[in-house]
């Protein structure tokens, strides 16, 4: 009994431990974004993010001066009780009592610098890349030497506000247009009823790349492209064949006699859709409007294509895309702006995440 | 399944089918162009103003979804007024025509007018001719889109890579999702570890990306690595690399671009292996434990048959999404360095290059890769008869 208790123990831990591997696996690339867009942008470019961990570094506690010491860089110089060339020096000769000893600066004019290791964390901590980011107007920004430099801010607030004008009602609208239509199908009798619905199930994996083409052609010729109505009626259409599926799935599952005793009533078809359905299937609307919601805040390739041409409709991806290009290097930048343009969809996510759950299993996969 | 509303089932007489077909058809298209129309007027009114920009994106909201919502409310109305085999006739059409119009502007037609231009060349078919004259003109280049879609050297590179894209990110996608799935059923910190594998879920792959860059961040050896993966690296000896930009080692370079999109999508397949594993009934796993039977042999021999339909779907979505990869590959080396796909592609050909038939040839090349799903998905929706 007891060999199996220990047995039952081991595997417990060998669950537990991978889990807890893969999980960490999983989370640093997010963390390391998230703690490095609160650290001052000059440790950034120096020093990695787990630096804010505890961990050693080398310390100068005091210097040498060779000329002083009597010391020839040419010969084997002897310090502290440490012998070495002029280049062994160079690269750090460690001393009997744990310092390190470092030549720096040239041969003529260098001097030697006695290192010590201490435990250290670098815990700079600010907000200034968030005002950089977000900020549409010049932003200054002080450098440890004390001079200001200038530098023009991301404007990340504004590729927010048109990143939220184009996702409300890229998610609200197809899912009113497809309510009506799952209703359709589930409940009413129409000629060409079921080659409509072969329709919609043949679409849901066709590729948006189909339609780019033609529909940028149709955008030119309406003098449509760079709107919020063209990315809109776009990102409609595009969601629209699984929008109806997975609501024609809820819709017509729900019981029938509820429907039957309400057209007895007198209820019209509309009555009993906008005040018995919609509130009956807020749990497919949500899952689903979550699903779109994400899809679209997302986007990159059909906001390229619809509103690349106008800057002032900049959309949040678009926005991030730009830095990137311009501006690689600037990680303070990237990883603050990076945030922003995940703060919505994580609290979505969070917020909502059993209707999100229950969507995927639902088969909320887009074509 | 039956409709509640009855239609009379009398026979119209012909002029009524015909004043009912246009009835039909004026509702289905009728609604949107309205729709669009009144939306329209709406936005170059917006496009001109000078407004905050608060104030236009809320007012845009308000506009679009409100506008919209008020149409059906008022062509709602207006069958409703009408006398009663009218009425059942037209409403269904009031309700299901605008999603019909609209898909069949967006997605079905497009089709069609996709494979059409990829018939002619850069410019596509010119307008103002009639299908004769399209078909004769210059421009009209028959299959040689296709031919260069097929031999062109990047577009080659596109197909190897997109090739190894749905190979290594579907099966790892699965595999990790499966590992995760199985080992989180028999965790304490089911719930959290869940929720933090979800999580890339919902981050954007222009996002992600930036994540990853961070991680492959490059400096030459000798400065100080901010990159976690270089930091790595050289801790135990190594040379500093820009992962995704090493040539050297083409095409392998796409194994760091894929493994985003697994990282991003495990936490999709986990959910849906976690609650297919919880279909399993606790007694058959109850069972084989008492005749003796391994944590191993459980797994391979009742779990994974048990669940194989779900398997199978995962990876197919898996599969036709690597298919249509582009924002990580677009944003991260812009196809560079030998790491098209057939997305990036076709963005280029289109856009880029304003070439529309050599575009629209690979749109159709996409459309014809995913057809064995469509043909399958078609399939599922007979059987399943729910439709009469």
């Amino acid at each position: 009994m007891n060999s199996g208790k220990r047995q039952k123990f081991l595997g417990g831990l060998f669950v537990n431990g991978t889990l807890l591997l893969l999980v960490i696996l999983w989370t640093i690339p997010t963390l390391g974004i998230f703690v490095s867009s609160f650290r001052n942008r000059n440790d950034i470019a120096v020093s990695g993010w787990w630096n804010i961990f505890p961990h050693r570094e080398w310390k100068v506690t005091r210097e040498i001066d060779p000329a002083a010491a009597g010391l020839n860089p040419d010969g084997i110089m002897e310090v502290e009780g440490v012998s070495g060339t002029f280049d062994e020096f160079r690269a750090g000769l460690s001393t009997p009592d744990g310092e390190r000893l470092r030549w720096v600066g040239n041969k003529r004019l260098g001097r030697i610098q006695v290192e010590e290791q201490v435990w250290t964390v670098s815990w700079n901590f600010t907000l200034d890349n968030y005002r950089q980011v977000l900020g549409g107007q010049n932003f200054e920004f002080t450098k440890p030497d004390g001079t200001v430099e200038v530098v023009p801010g991301d404007n990340m607030s504004g590729a927010f506000l048109n990143s939220l004008a184009v996702t409300v009602p890229s998610t609200v609208i197809p899912i009113l247009i497809a309510a009506f239509a799952a209703y359709a199908f589930a409940w009413m009798t129409f000629p060409g009823r079921r080659t409509m619905f072969i329709m919609v199930v043949a679409l849901l994996v066709v590729p948006l790349q189909i339609a780019l083409v033609p529909i940028l052609r149709d955008y030119r010729a309406l003098n449509l492209n760079g709107t919020f109505l063209a990315i809109w009626l776009a990102h409609t259409g595009f969601g629209l064949a699984l929008a109806t599926y997975l609501l024609y799935n809820y819709i017509s599952s729900l019981p029938r006699d509820i429907l039957e005793s309400a057209f007895i009533d007198g209820a019209s078809h509309f009555t009993v859709f906008t005040r018995l359905i919609l509130p009956l299937s807020v749990p497919a609307l949500a899952s689903f409007a979550i699903f779109q919601f994400l899809w679209v805040w997302n986007d990159y390739l059909v906001a390229l294509i619809f509103l690349g041409g106008n800057p002032e409709f900049e959309l949040v991806t678009q926005r991030m895309a730009a830095i990137i290009g311009a501006r690689g290097q600037d990680w303070h930048l990237l990883t603050a702006g990076a945030f922003v343009s995940m703060l919505l969809p994580l609290a979505v996510f969070f917020g909502l995440q059993r209707y999100f759950v229950r969507g995927l299993l639902a088969g909320s996969v887009k074509g | 399944m039956k409709s509640i509303n009855n239609t009379g089932g009398q026979k119209l007489s012909l002029t009524a089918e015909i004043v009912s077909l246009l009835g039909r058809i004026f509702l289905a298209a009728g609604i949107p162009l309205i729709a669009f129309y009144v939306l329209y007027l709406g936005f170059i009114f917006l496009r001109d103003s000078n407004a905050p920009r608060a104030v236009i994106a809320l007012t845009a909201i308000l506009w679009g979804v409100g506008g919209v919502a008020v149409l059906y409310w008022i062509f709602n109305d207006i069958v409703e007024r009408l006398p009663d085999p009218w009425k059942s006739r037209l409403l269904p059409f009031v309700f299901v025509g605008p999603a019909m119009a609209i898909l069949a502007w967006y997605l079905a037609i497009p089709t069609l007018r996709t494979f059409w231009i990829s018939l002619f060349d850069r410019n596509g078919p010119s307008e103002g001719l009639n299908l004769f004259q399209q078909l004769t003109s210059d421009s009209f280049v028959g299959l040689n889109n296709y031919v260069a879609v097929f031999t062109e050297s990047l577009m080659r590179e596109a197909f190897r890579n997109n090739l190894l894209w749905i190979i290594f990110g579907s099966t790892f996608s699965v595999v990790f999702g499966l590992i995760i799935a199985v080992l989180a059923d028999r965790s304490r910190i089911e719930k959290t570890a869940k929720s933090l594998i979800f999580l890339p879920m919902a981050i954007s792959f222009v996002g992600a990306s930036i994540i990853w860059n961070f991680i492959y961040e490059y400096r030459p050896a000798g400065q100080p690595q901010v990159g976690l993966l270089n930091t790595l690296v050289t801790s135990l000896g190594g040379q500093p690399q820009a992962w995704p930009q090493w040539v050297t080692i083409s095409p392998w370079n796409n194994l760091f671009l894929i493994v985003i999109v697994v990282w991003l999508q495990a936490g999709y397949a986990m959910v849906l292996f976690s609650a297919a594993l919880k279909g399993i009934p606790e007694e058959i796993l109850e069972a084989s434990r008492i005749d003796g039977a391994n944590e191993f042999q459980i797994f391979f021999q009742i779990m994974i048959p048990s669940i194989r339909g779900t398997i199978i779907s995962v990876w197919t979505t898996i599969v036709i999404f690597t298919l249509k990869i582009f924002d990580v590959v677009w944003v991260m080396t812009g196809g560079q360095f030998g790491t098209h796909v057939i997305a990036t592609q076709f963005y280029r050909q289109a856009f880029t290059n304003r070439n529309s038939g050599f575009g629209a040839a690979i749109a159709i090349v996409l459309l014809i890769a995913v057809i064995p799903v469509m043909y399958y998905n078609l399939k599922q929706f007979r059987e399943r008869e729910a439709f009469q």
